[in-house]
């Protein structure tokens, strides 16, 4: 019955069901809102799994992701959650990182070494930062039921109050993110993001985003948001490249982004209702989904952990999904409540 | 305008230009797979209508204004969808300039 919505894609030839890309960019689009990044390591596998070669499913999902971020930037930024200034800091570090790394991989390839070395080492930061997250949020709780944290302040973990005592000039204010440091903070931190990133191949928003909350000290939500800018910059010059080589399947790319509208807007809104450690919890999880699919690759069950990572963004993406139509049916109702 | 505010602004452009194009190199290189993106690929426009039949002319003549094509039609849609989304959302009746951060 569903074989009405199956059409075969222009560029790449590959038959696929409109209705399946649509859900893959609502998901993708309302965790990517949510959380502040690009989703490479969801859709990619996903679309691979539709039938998409690989490099038509890097190139397709990159040009969807800047399509989604603008949606999802845009929204963050009249909500203020967008630093640019610090953004554009990280990212100028970064670049230089993502090419040392980049370089370290070009090494083990010659020595043979590289798929291994890089899936393990993945698997090792995934883990250590998803037990950052969770360590964090129970250290909060239990702190918030001992009457609050000792400095007033929002972060049970405060590496970040340490790293601000760095007192080297020049001294930069960042006031989306309430954060004045030396500028050699944010570089520092976006030359190791960067190395990190173009160590493992990926477009580092899951790195950034927790570097941003514990490292800079940024809100939960500046984080997600100036992330957000930075995953859009990074998507388009992606589309460009892919689009040169001939690996966009656009017609895919529309269809994705007519679902990630109203999942980035959802994503985006829910992030209104949900406290900014209910997100880094979620993130957590959502980290560790990405560790369990990256060791079952690593052992050779690559069907399943693509299944596995299908089944956790559905999950997630149907928790967000609730939240925000609780929290807005809250906030619809309090509305009503007073003007009555 | 001050001279030094105008170019203080061109470098940042290009600094921003120079850090978007190598920002998402190495996760291209590494997610590439090298074989593959050497190849020519060349659409089949022989069942194809309507926007499908424009889309696979437009990459099997000229790469360059379909990649120019892409991105620009992808920024379009993204942020028309964005203000019907917006418009939508306002409509049901959610305040979408307001906030309270809670951590």
């Amino acid at each position: 019955m569903l074989d009405v919505f199956t059409i075969t894609l222009p560029i790449s030839g590959v038959p696929i069901n409109v209705l399946l890309l649509v859900l893959l960019g609502v998901a993708v689009g309302v965790l990517g809102g949510f959380f502040g990044m690009g989703g490479a390591w969801m859709v990619t596998p996903v679309l691979n799994i539709f039938g998409f070669p690989m490099p038509f499913a890097v190139g397709t999902d990159l040009c969807h992701m800047a399509g989604k971020s603008i949606i999802s930037t845009r929204r963050h930024a009249k909500f203020g959650n967008v630093d640019a200034k610090l953004g554009l800091t990280m990212l100028a570090f970064d670049v230089v990182g993502i090419e040392i790394g980049a370089r370290l991989v070009m090494f083990l390839e010659r020595v043979g070494l590289a798929g291994p070395v890089i899936r393990w080492v993945y698997v090792v930061f995934l883990f250590l930062i998803g037990m950052l997250v969770f360590y964090d949020y129970f250290k909060k709780r239990a702190l918030d039921r001992e009457g609050g944290t000792a400095h007033g302040e929002e972060s049970a973990v405060r590496w970040h109050v340490t790293l601000h005592r760095i007192n080297l000039p020049p001294i930069i204010s960042f006031p989306v993110a309430q954060v004045r440091c030396s500028m050699w903070l944010p570089a520092l931190v976006g030359l190791l993001v960067g190395m990190l990133a173009g160590f493992l191949g990926i477009g580092g928003g899951l790195l950034m985003m927790p570097a941003l909350v514990y490292l800079i000290g940024c809100p939960t939500y500046v984080a997600v948001g100036t992330d957000l800018f930075t995953v859009m910059l990074s998507g388009f010059y992606g589309a460009f490249t892919y689009g040169l080589k001939g690996r966009v399947e656009l017609l895919a790319v529309i269809i994705m982004l007519l679902g990630a509208a109203p999942g980035a807007q959802i994503g985006t809104i829910a992030t209104k209702y949900v406290r900014g450690y209910g997100i880094r919890l979620m993130f957590g999880l959502t980290v560790v989904c990405a560790m369990i699919s990256v060791v079952l690759k690593q052992l050779g069950f690559t069907t399943p952990a693509s299944w596995f990572v299908m089944g956790g963004v559905s999950a997630m993406t149907l928790i967000v999904v609730v939240g925000m139509v609780r929290g807005a049916a809250r906030e619809l109702r309090a509305r009503r409540q007073a003007v009555v | 305008m001050k001279p030094a505010s105008r170019s203080h602004r061109v470098a940042s452009a290009l600094v921003v230009i120079f850090l978007v194009l190598v920002r998402v190199s190495p996760a291209l290189c590494a997610a590439a797979a090298p074989d593959e993106g050497k190849l020519v690929h060349v659409a089949d426009t022989r069942h194809l209508t309507g926007f499908s039949l424009f889309i696979a002319n437009l990459y099997n003549t000229d790469r360059l204004l379909f990649t120019i094509f892409a991105i620009g039609l992808t920024a379009a849609l993204g942020l028309a969808l964005g203000l019907l989304m917006d418009a939508i959302v306002a409509a049901i009746g959610l305040d979408l300039g307001r906030r309270r951060v809670r951590e």
